[in-house]
Protein backbone atom coordinates (compact mmCIF):
# COMPACT_ATOMS: atom_id res chain seq x y z
CA UNK A 1 0.00 0.00 0.00
CA UNK A 2 1.20 3.49 -0.68
CA UNK A 3 2.04 5.39 2.45
CA UNK A 4 -0.12 8.33 1.37
CA UNK A 5 -3.12 6.03 0.97
CA UNK A 6 -2.47 4.58 4.39
CA UNK A 7 -2.33 8.07 5.91
CA UNK A 8 -5.67 8.95 4.31
CA UNK A 9 -7.09 5.77 5.83
CA UNK A 10 -5.70 6.50 9.30
CA UNK A 11 -6.92 10.09 9.20
CA UNK A 12 -10.44 8.90 8.33
CA UNK A 13 -10.30 6.74 11.48
CA UNK A 14 -9.42 9.73 13.70
CA UNK A 15 -12.77 9.62 15.47
CA UNK A 16 -12.26 6.37 17.32
CA UNK A 17 -10.17 7.26 20.31
CA UNK A 18 -8.94 4.97 23.03
CA UNK A 19 -7.22 7.18 25.62
CA UNK A 20 -5.34 5.19 28.24
CA UNK A 21 -5.87 7.41 31.30
CA UNK A 22 -9.69 7.21 31.48
CA UNK A 23 -9.53 3.47 30.72
CA UNK A 24 -7.25 2.88 33.71
CA UNK A 25 -9.44 5.10 35.89
CA UNK A 26 -12.52 3.07 34.95
CA UNK A 27 -10.72 -0.20 35.70
CA UNK A 28 -9.63 1.08 39.11
CA UNK A 29 -13.19 2.20 39.80
CA UNK A 30 -14.51 -1.28 39.02
CA UNK A 31 -11.83 -2.78 41.29
CA UNK A 32 -12.65 -0.47 44.20
CA UNK A 33 -16.38 -1.18 43.98
CA UNK A 34 -15.88 -4.97 43.84
CA UNK A 35 -13.35 -4.99 46.69
CA UNK A 36 -15.55 -2.76 48.86
CA UNK A 37 -18.57 -5.00 48.20
CA UNK A 38 -16.59 -8.15 49.08
CA UNK A 39 -15.32 -6.52 52.26
CA UNK A 40 -18.66 -5.21 53.50
CA UNK A 41 -21.02 -7.97 52.38
CA UNK A 42 -18.85 -11.09 52.36
CA UNK A 43 -16.06 -11.09 54.93
CA UNK A 44 -17.21 -7.96 56.84
CA UNK A 45 -15.26 -5.26 58.60
CA UNK A 46 -13.62 -6.34 61.83
CA UNK A 47 -15.98 -5.96 64.79
CA UNK A 48 -13.61 -3.91 66.92
CA UNK A 49 -12.74 -1.54 64.06
CA UNK A 50 -13.71 1.66 65.90
CA UNK A 51 -11.14 1.07 68.63
CA UNK A 52 -8.64 -0.98 66.65
CA UNK A 53 -8.05 1.73 64.07
CA UNK A 54 -6.41 3.84 66.79
CA UNK A 55 -3.81 1.16 67.51
CA UNK A 56 -0.48 1.90 65.81
CA UNK A 57 -0.17 -1.64 64.39
CA UNK A 58 -3.61 -1.50 62.77
CA UNK A 59 -3.14 2.03 61.46
CA UNK A 60 0.26 1.01 60.08
CA UNK A 61 -1.18 -2.03 58.34
CA UNK A 62 -3.88 0.00 56.63
CA UNK A 63 -1.61 2.91 55.68
CA UNK A 64 1.12 0.60 54.36
CA UNK A 65 -1.19 -1.42 52.10
CA UNK A 66 -2.80 1.82 50.92
CA UNK A 67 0.56 3.41 50.13
CA UNK A 68 1.63 0.35 48.11
CA UNK A 69 -1.62 0.51 46.15
CA UNK A 70 -1.21 4.25 45.46
CA UNK A 71 2.45 3.99 44.44
CA UNK A 72 1.85 0.93 42.24
CA UNK A 73 -1.03 2.72 40.51
CA UNK A 74 1.23 5.75 40.00
CA UNK A 75 3.69 3.46 38.23
CA UNK A 76 0.84 1.84 36.30
CA UNK A 77 -0.08 5.24 34.83
CA UNK A 78 3.46 5.55 33.43
CA UNK A 79 4.47 2.03 32.45
CA UNK A 80 2.12 1.81 29.46
CA UNK A 81 3.23 5.09 27.89
CA UNK A 82 6.19 4.98 25.48
CA UNK A 83 9.07 7.28 26.33
CA UNK A 84 7.98 8.06 29.91
CA UNK A 85 10.80 7.44 32.41
CA UNK A 86 9.99 4.97 35.20
CA UNK A 87 12.99 5.12 37.53
CA UNK A 88 11.58 7.61 40.07
CA UNK A 89 8.18 5.92 40.29
CA UNK A 90 9.92 2.54 40.71
CA UNK A 91 12.19 3.86 43.46
CA UNK A 92 9.23 5.27 45.37
CA UNK A 93 8.09 1.68 45.90
CA UNK A 94 11.18 1.19 48.06
CA UNK A 95 9.61 3.49 50.67
CA UNK A 96 6.92 1.03 51.84
CA UNK A 97 9.55 -1.71 51.70
CA UNK A 98 11.77 0.31 54.04
CA UNK A 99 8.76 1.02 56.27
CA UNK A 100 7.95 -2.66 56.67
CA UNK A 101 11.58 -3.52 57.41
CA UNK A 102 11.67 -0.86 60.14
CA UNK A 103 8.30 -2.01 61.53
CA UNK A 104 9.50 -5.62 61.72
CA UNK A 105 12.65 -4.43 63.50
CA UNK A 106 10.57 -2.46 66.03
CA UNK A 107 8.23 -5.39 66.58
CA UNK A 108 11.17 -7.72 67.26
CA UNK A 109 12.72 -5.15 69.63
CA UNK A 110 9.54 -4.38 71.55
CA UNK A 111 7.98 -7.83 71.99
CA UNK A 112 9.28 -10.90 73.83
CA UNK A 113 10.84 -13.56 71.63
CA UNK A 114 8.41 -16.15 72.97
CA UNK A 115 5.49 -14.32 71.33
CA UNK A 116 7.10 -14.02 67.88
CA UNK A 117 5.82 -17.38 66.69
CA UNK A 118 2.20 -16.59 67.56
CA UNK A 119 2.49 -13.11 66.03
CA UNK A 120 3.95 -14.49 62.84
CA UNK A 121 1.39 -17.25 62.36
CA UNK A 122 -1.53 -15.14 63.58
CA UNK A 123 -5.06 -16.45 63.48
CA UNK A 124 -5.90 -16.17 59.87
CA UNK A 125 -2.86 -16.80 57.68
CA UNK A 126 -4.82 -19.15 55.44
CA UNK A 127 -7.60 -16.60 55.00
CA UNK A 128 -5.10 -13.92 54.12
CA UNK A 129 -3.46 -16.14 51.49
CA UNK A 130 -6.88 -17.02 50.10
CA UNK A 131 -8.69 -13.69 50.22
CA UNK A 132 -6.02 -11.31 48.94
CA UNK A 133 -5.82 -13.19 45.61
CA UNK A 134 -9.65 -13.47 45.55
CA UNK A 135 -10.00 -9.73 46.12
CA UNK A 136 -7.35 -9.13 43.43
CA UNK A 137 -9.00 -11.15 40.69
CA UNK A 138 -11.52 -8.60 39.37
CA UNK A 139 -9.23 -5.56 39.74
CA UNK A 140 -6.45 -7.43 37.93
CA UNK A 141 -8.73 -8.47 35.08
CA UNK A 142 -10.07 -4.92 34.77
CA UNK A 143 -6.62 -3.33 34.86
CA UNK A 144 -5.17 -5.77 32.31
CA UNK A 145 -8.13 -5.11 30.01
CA UNK A 146 -7.49 -1.37 30.24
CA UNK A 147 -3.76 -1.92 29.71
CA UNK A 148 -4.43 -3.66 26.39
CA UNK A 149 -4.62 -0.09 25.08
CA UNK A 150 -1.19 0.67 26.47
CA UNK A 151 2.17 0.33 24.77
CA UNK A 152 4.66 -0.82 27.43
CA UNK A 153 8.33 -1.27 26.62
CA UNK A 154 8.23 -4.49 28.62
CA UNK A 155 4.86 -6.30 28.63
CA UNK A 156 6.07 -8.53 31.48
CA UNK A 157 6.94 -5.54 33.66
CA UNK A 158 3.64 -3.84 32.82
CA UNK A 159 1.79 -7.04 33.78
CA UNK A 160 3.70 -7.21 37.06
CA UNK A 161 2.81 -3.58 37.83
CA UNK A 162 -0.83 -4.37 37.02
CA UNK A 163 -0.61 -7.35 39.42
CA UNK A 164 1.00 -5.26 42.17
CA UNK A 165 -1.65 -2.55 41.75
CA UNK A 166 -4.43 -5.13 42.04
CA UNK A 167 -2.75 -6.82 45.02
CA UNK A 168 -2.18 -3.47 46.72
CA UNK A 169 -5.82 -2.56 46.26
CA UNK A 170 -6.95 -5.97 47.50
CA UNK A 171 -4.71 -5.79 50.57
CA UNK A 172 -5.80 -2.22 51.35
CA UNK A 173 -9.38 -3.51 51.56
CA UNK A 174 -8.64 -6.85 53.21
CA UNK A 175 -6.71 -5.03 55.96
CA UNK A 176 -10.02 -3.61 57.27
CA UNK A 177 -11.11 -7.17 58.02
CA UNK A 178 -7.86 -8.87 58.96
CA UNK A 179 -7.60 -9.52 62.73
CA UNK A 180 -3.84 -10.12 62.67
CA UNK A 181 -2.00 -6.88 63.28
CA UNK A 182 1.64 -7.78 63.85
CA UNK A 183 4.10 -6.44 61.25
CA UNK A 184 5.56 -9.96 61.34
CA UNK A 185 2.27 -11.28 59.95
CA UNK A 186 2.03 -8.44 57.45
CA UNK A 187 5.58 -8.89 56.19
CA UNK A 188 5.07 -12.62 55.69
CA UNK A 189 1.57 -13.48 54.52
CA UNK A 190 0.60 -10.25 52.79
CA UNK A 191 3.92 -10.35 50.95
CA UNK A 192 3.46 -13.95 49.82
CA UNK A 193 -0.08 -13.25 48.62
CA UNK A 194 0.95 -10.00 46.91
CA UNK A 195 3.96 -11.60 45.24
CA UNK A 196 1.76 -14.38 43.88
CA UNK A 197 -0.69 -11.90 42.35
CA UNK A 198 2.19 -9.82 40.95
CA UNK A 199 3.68 -12.97 39.41
CA UNK A 200 0.37 -13.94 37.81
CA UNK A 201 0.11 -10.37 36.47
CA UNK A 202 3.59 -10.62 34.96
CA UNK A 203 2.77 -13.94 33.25
CA UNK A 204 -0.52 -12.62 31.89
CA UNK A 205 1.11 -9.34 30.85
CA UNK A 206 3.72 -11.15 28.81
CA UNK A 207 0.93 -12.70 26.77
CA UNK A 208 -1.72 -9.98 26.75
CA UNK A 209 0.20 -6.70 26.66
CA UNK A 210 2.39 -7.30 23.62
CA UNK A 211 1.81 -4.65 20.95
CA UNK B 1 -0.85 19.61 15.81
CA UNK B 2 -1.10 16.16 17.38
CA UNK B 3 -3.27 17.69 20.10
CA UNK B 4 -5.82 18.80 17.53
CA UNK B 5 -5.51 15.38 15.95
CA UNK B 6 -6.21 13.64 19.24
CA UNK B 7 -9.22 15.89 19.60
CA UNK B 8 -10.65 14.33 16.44
CA UNK B 9 -9.63 16.89 13.80
CA UNK B 10 -9.12 14.84 10.65
CA UNK B 11 -7.21 17.52 8.75
CA UNK B 12 -4.82 18.26 11.60
CA UNK B 13 -4.25 14.56 12.06
CA UNK B 14 -3.51 13.98 8.40
CA UNK B 15 -0.99 16.80 8.25
CA UNK B 16 0.62 15.52 11.45
CA UNK B 17 1.06 12.06 9.90
CA UNK B 18 2.39 13.64 6.69
CA UNK B 19 4.88 15.76 8.60
CA UNK B 20 6.37 12.89 10.63
CA UNK B 21 6.54 10.45 7.71
CA UNK B 22 9.76 11.78 6.09
CA UNK B 23 11.41 11.68 9.49
CA UNK B 24 10.25 8.09 10.07
CA UNK B 25 11.39 7.14 6.58
CA UNK B 26 14.89 8.50 7.20
CA UNK B 27 15.18 6.48 10.43
CA UNK B 28 13.76 3.36 8.80
CA UNK B 29 16.19 3.55 5.86
CA UNK B 30 19.11 4.01 8.21
CA UNK B 31 18.06 0.98 10.29
CA UNK B 32 17.51 -1.18 7.23
CA UNK B 33 20.95 -0.29 5.92
CA UNK B 34 22.58 -0.93 9.30
CA UNK B 35 20.87 -4.30 9.61
CA UNK B 36 21.51 -5.35 6.05
CA UNK B 37 17.85 -5.52 5.11
CA UNK B 38 16.67 -4.59 1.62
CA UNK B 39 15.70 -0.91 1.26
CA UNK B 40 12.22 -1.99 0.16
CA UNK B 41 11.62 -3.06 3.77
CA UNK B 42 11.99 0.52 4.94
CA UNK B 43 8.56 1.54 3.66
CA UNK B 44 6.99 -1.44 5.47
CA UNK B 45 8.61 -0.22 8.69
CA UNK B 46 7.28 3.30 8.06
CA UNK B 47 3.75 1.99 7.53
CA UNK B 48 3.95 -0.34 10.51
CA UNK B 49 5.04 2.61 12.68
CA UNK B 50 2.24 4.82 11.31
CA UNK B 51 -0.41 2.21 12.08
CA UNK B 52 1.06 1.72 15.56
CA UNK B 53 1.16 5.48 16.21
CA UNK B 54 -2.46 5.55 15.13
CA UNK B 55 -3.67 2.69 17.32
CA UNK B 56 -1.60 3.70 20.35
CA UNK B 57 -2.07 7.47 20.21
CA UNK B 58 -4.17 7.21 23.36
CA UNK B 59 -0.98 6.43 25.28
CA UNK B 60 0.55 9.83 24.55
CA UNK B 61 0.30 12.09 27.58
CA UNK B 62 -0.50 15.47 26.06
CA UNK B 63 1.46 17.33 28.71
CA UNK B 64 4.68 15.64 27.56
CA UNK B 65 6.77 16.27 24.44
CA UNK B 66 5.88 13.98 21.58
CA UNK B 67 9.48 13.26 20.49
CA UNK B 68 10.39 10.58 23.06
CA UNK B 69 6.99 8.95 22.61
CA UNK B 70 7.45 8.69 18.86
CA UNK B 71 11.07 7.55 19.16
CA UNK B 72 10.12 4.74 21.55
CA UNK B 73 7.42 3.48 19.19
CA UNK B 74 9.85 3.50 16.26
CA UNK B 75 12.37 1.55 18.28
CA UNK B 76 9.78 -1.00 19.40
CA UNK B 77 8.60 -1.63 15.83
CA UNK B 78 12.14 -1.80 14.46
CA UNK B 79 13.24 -4.27 17.12
CA UNK B 80 10.15 -6.37 16.49
CA UNK B 81 10.84 -6.45 12.75
CA UNK B 82 14.45 -7.38 13.32
CA UNK B 83 13.42 -10.21 15.63
CA UNK B 84 10.98 -11.52 13.06
CA UNK B 85 13.64 -11.47 10.37
CA UNK B 86 15.75 -13.86 12.39
CA UNK B 87 17.20 -11.94 15.27
CA UNK B 88 20.96 -11.71 15.47
CA UNK B 89 21.30 -8.18 14.20
CA UNK B 90 23.93 -8.92 11.59
CA UNK B 91 21.99 -10.44 8.76
CA UNK B 92 24.21 -11.22 5.82
CA UNK B 93 22.53 -10.52 2.53
CA UNK B 94 24.08 -12.09 -0.56
CA UNK B 95 25.11 -9.62 -3.25
CA UNK B 96 22.67 -11.08 -5.78
CA UNK B 97 19.78 -10.21 -3.47
CA UNK B 98 20.93 -6.62 -3.22
CA UNK B 99 21.23 -6.35 -6.98
CA UNK B 100 17.80 -7.89 -7.31
CA UNK B 101 16.18 -5.40 -4.92
CA UNK B 102 17.97 -2.54 -6.66
CA UNK B 103 16.27 -3.68 -9.82
CA UNK B 104 12.82 -3.88 -8.30
CA UNK B 105 13.28 -0.44 -6.81
CA UNK B 106 12.64 0.95 -10.30
CA UNK B 107 9.07 -0.26 -10.52
CA UNK B 108 8.24 0.20 -6.85
CA UNK B 109 5.08 2.02 -7.91
CA UNK B 110 3.64 -1.16 -9.38
CA UNK B 111 4.93 -3.07 -6.38
CA UNK B 112 3.14 -0.74 -4.02
CA UNK B 113 -0.13 -1.23 -5.81
CA UNK B 114 0.25 -4.99 -5.86
CA UNK B 115 1.05 -4.90 -2.14
CA UNK B 116 -1.97 -2.76 -1.45
CA UNK B 117 -4.22 -5.20 -3.27
CA UNK B 118 -2.73 -8.16 -1.44
CA UNK B 119 -3.06 -6.51 1.95
CA UNK B 120 -6.58 -5.26 1.37
CA UNK B 121 -7.71 -8.57 -0.06
CA UNK B 122 -6.93 -10.24 3.22
CA UNK B 123 -9.55 -8.13 4.96
CA UNK B 124 -13.17 -9.23 5.04
CA UNK B 125 -16.12 -7.30 3.65
CA UNK B 126 -17.38 -4.71 4.42
CA UNK B 127 -14.00 -3.68 5.83
CA UNK B 128 -12.32 -4.47 2.51
CA UNK B 129 -14.79 -2.35 0.60
CA UNK B 130 -14.49 0.53 3.04
CA UNK B 131 -10.70 0.46 3.08
CA UNK B 132 -10.50 0.34 -0.72
CA UNK B 133 -12.99 3.15 -1.04
CA UNK B 134 -11.20 5.49 1.37
CA UNK B 135 -7.56 4.69 0.67
CA UNK B 136 -7.47 3.98 -3.06
CA UNK B 137 -10.48 5.90 -4.34
CA UNK B 138 -10.02 8.78 -1.91
CA UNK B 139 -13.66 8.81 -0.79
CA UNK B 140 -14.71 10.16 2.61
CA UNK B 141 -16.46 8.24 5.37
CA UNK B 142 -19.74 9.96 4.53
CA UNK B 143 -19.70 9.07 0.81
CA UNK B 144 -18.61 5.52 1.60
CA UNK B 145 -21.44 5.11 4.07
CA UNK B 146 -23.96 6.41 1.53
CA UNK B 147 -22.68 4.12 -1.22
CA UNK B 148 -22.70 1.01 0.98
CA UNK B 149 -26.03 1.98 2.56
CA UNK B 150 -24.47 1.82 6.01
CA UNK B 151 -24.61 4.38 8.80
CA UNK B 152 -21.51 6.53 9.27
CA UNK B 153 -21.10 5.02 12.72
CA UNK B 154 -21.04 1.49 11.32
CA UNK B 155 -18.47 2.51 8.69
CA UNK B 156 -16.30 4.06 11.41
CA UNK B 157 -16.44 0.94 13.56
CA UNK B 158 -15.63 -1.30 10.60
CA UNK B 159 -12.80 1.04 9.56
CA UNK B 160 -11.31 0.96 13.03
CA UNK B 161 -11.45 -2.84 13.13
CA UNK B 162 -9.79 -2.88 9.73
CA UNK B 163 -6.96 -0.71 11.10
CA UNK B 164 -6.37 -3.26 13.85
CA UNK B 165 -6.41 -6.06 11.28
CA UNK B 166 -3.90 -4.13 9.14
CA UNK B 167 -1.62 -3.71 12.14
CA UNK B 168 -1.72 -7.48 12.67
CA UNK B 169 -0.89 -8.04 9.00
CA UNK B 170 2.16 -5.74 9.14
CA UNK B 171 3.25 -7.62 12.22
CA UNK B 172 2.89 -11.06 10.68
CA UNK B 173 5.36 -9.90 8.06
CA UNK B 174 3.00 -10.14 5.12
CA UNK B 175 2.85 -6.39 4.61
Amino acid sequence: MKTDDLIRLLAADVHVREPLGPAIARALGVGVVVCAALLVFDIHLRHDLATAIMLPRVAFKILLTLSIAVLAIGLLERVGRPGVPLATAERLLLLPLAAIVIAVGLELALTPAASWGARLVGRNAGWCLFYIPVFSAVPLAAILTAMRRSAPESPTLAGAVAGLSAAGMAAAFYAWHCPDDSPLFLATWYTIAGAAVTGVGALLGRRLLVW
Amino acid sequence: MMRGAIGGDEKAYRSFLHSVTPHLRAIARRRCRAWGMPPSDAEDVVQDVLVTVHLKRGTWDQTRPIGPWLATIVRNRAVDLQRRRGGGGQIAVPLEDVVETLGTELDSEADDLADAERLINRLKDPARDIVRSISLDGAGVKETAARLKMTEGAVRVALHRAMKALAALYRSGNG
